[in-house]
């Protein structure tokens, strides 16, 4: 069971000028896992994400990438971050983006080679915007950057995928589409997608983990009446030992 | 004006012109896509206190200027990424302490300063050959590294996070163009001066930005574009017997404002051309 494993958090702990970010956590995910971890904005979902990836090292607990520490087990992993904040002036082709997820394949002044573009092609066509190879990131509309962006992730064929808020900026008409693709990559890697919007998420994921500053993980497998009520239990629980107020109740 | 290439010092103004050019595209690009122009005023600045120093210890003072500058860059790189200060309150401290070193250096050197003038705003008529052979060995270390690492400033360039995530040295490389802004800045003191120099480190690149949206064409026409300015700007203060740093910066001021005035009339034009029903 164990060379399954893929993501181990033994007792995690963050703090940032003093102030707790992330108590006590404990977390396993597996390589066929397709975990939602869903919690009010300021809970420290990025910052789990960001532990995962070694970004961010706990000031206290274990945390090991596929049996190895997060900054040796990188390039395993895919990383969508949260893409409101790149610049948006940036010249650059579609194409260039998604080939710089390529980077941990060839190394320091070595150029891309013919397979790195041929990933790239293959990524683009996963996430269906091959049409948009030569097109300037600047162009694209929110759901058509978010799926550049999971090519870029997916374009050095990890066997981790984070996703950081991924339907944030995404209309609800694309939100539909976009969890048929990590339906349809889940097979190939272990997701863990973080995000606030509680309904999408509990309907397309395996396993469900509510996070406030704690991490409450209710494990199952399957979409059952129960989780959906954990689910919806969870804000209440969250406002009983939370100060950070939140949208997750209200946009219910 | 061609007459005038008889003369040495016209035909080193006009290699220096190229020189600067050549250093202020490659570089000006990568300031103008991340966003680095107060970094680079602060190294710019910066660079007087190895002025300073070149006096005080009696080398050449561009000489002075080029282990200040990059020395300086680094620490400024570190402060940058490993204190907690602010950003832009990092910059605006080193900017004014390069400068302060400068003057005590100036003041300590006993006698009068020669040329400091043409230091702080340029002389491209004065500059002599050893000091177009130090440009010319600046252009390559610059034009080197950027051809070997150009994937990696790429991604530096456009997100320094998932940089770290795909495992490219940020850090290092981040201070490395920091370095390059120094040796550029060194390059461009004798044609615009440090005072000036912010304003050929951006212009060529940001008139580049309106033609092109890909860096390795961004890069070609911002060379051509400072190559340009410099020739302009060098006949113009030729003809009508003005500072030739300060007549280029001016020169590629206007170009640039009134390229993106132009370009506003345009895209007004085509809303007023498009009837409203067939928009969006």
């Amino acid at each position: 069971m164990a060379d399954k494993e893929v993501v181990r958090l033994e007792d995690v702990w963050v703090q940032y000028n003093g102030v707790p970010i992330l108590e006590g956590i404990n977390l396993a995910i597996e390589q066929d896992d397709f975990l939602g971890i869903i919690g009010p904005n300021g809970g420290g979902k990025t910052t789990l994400l960001k532990i995962i990836l070694g970004l961010i090292s706990p000031s206290r607990g274990k945390v090991s990438v596929l049996g190895k520490p997060p900054e040796k087990s990188r390039s395993k992993i895919g990383y969508v971050p949260q893409h409101n904040l790149f610049d948006r002036d940036f010249p650059i082709s579609v194409g260039d983006v998604v080939l710089m997820g390529r980077y941990g394949k060839s190394g320091l002044f070595r150029r891309y080679s013919s397979e790195d573009r041929r990933a790239t092609q293959d990524a683009l066509q996963t996430v269906g915007m091959l049409d948009y190879k030569e097109r300037q990131m600047g162009k694209l509309s929110g759901g058509e950057l978010q799926r550049i962006f999971i090519a870029r992730a997916l374009v050095a064929e990890p066997k981790l995928l984070l996703l950081d808020e991924p339907t944030a900026s995404v209309d609800p008409a694309m939100q539909t589409e976009f969890y048929e693709l990590l339906e349809k990559l889940k097979k190939r890697m272990a997701i863990v997608l973080v995000s606030h919007d509680i309904s999408a998420v509990s309907i397309y994921v395996d396993k469900l983990a509510c996070l406030n500053r704690q991490l409450h993980y209710h494990g199952s497998k399957e979409i059952t009446p129960e989780i959906l009520e954990a689910t919806y239990k969870c804000p209440v629980q969250m406002i009983a030992h939370g100060l950070v107020p939140h949208r997750v109740l209200k946009e219910h | 004006m061609l007459d005038a290439l008889q003369y040495e010092f016209m035909r080193n103004a006009l290699i220096a012109g190229v020189l600067a050019a050549v250093a202020c595209g490659i570089i000006g690009t990568y300031v103008v896509v991340k966003k680095m122009v107060s970094v680079s005023g602060a190294i710019s600045h910066s660079s007087f206190g190895g002025i300073g120093l070149g006096y005080f210890v009696g080398i050449n003072p561009v000489l002075g200027a080029l282990f200040f500058t990059i020395a300086s860059a680094l620490g400024m790189g570190l402060v940058i990424k490993r204190t907690r200060l602010p950003e832009d309150t990092a910059i605006g401290i080193l900017w004014a302490m390069g400068m302060a070193i400068g003057i005590i250096f100036i003041g300590l050197t006993p006698g009068y300063a020669p040329d400091l003038f043409s230091y702080l705003f340029g002389n491209i008529l004065a500059v002599p050959f050893s000091d177009l052979i130090l440009m010319l060995a600046l252009d390559a270390v610059i034009v080197i590294i950027v051809i070997a690492l150009y994937k990696e400033l790429l991604t530096v360039s456009f997100d320094e996070e998932f940089g770290t995530v795909t495992g490219v040295p940020v850090e290092a490389l981040y201070l490395l163009l920091l370095c390059m802004i120094a040796l550029t800045v060194v390059v461009l003191i004798r044609v615009v001066g440090i005072i000036l120099v912010i304003a050929l480190l951006t212009i060529p690149a940001a008139l580049a930005r309106q033609f092109t949206h890909d860096i390795k064409k961004m890069i070609p026409l911002s060379i051509i574009f400072g190559a340009l300015f410099s020739f302009g700007g060098l006949w113009l203060s030729y003809e009508l017997d003005l500072a030739s740093g300060a007549t280029i910066i001016l020169l590629s001021g206007t170009v640039l404002l009134v390229t993106l005035g132009l370009s506003r009339l345009r895209s007004r034009a085509r809303i007023h051309e498009t009837p409203p029903n067939s928009a969006g």
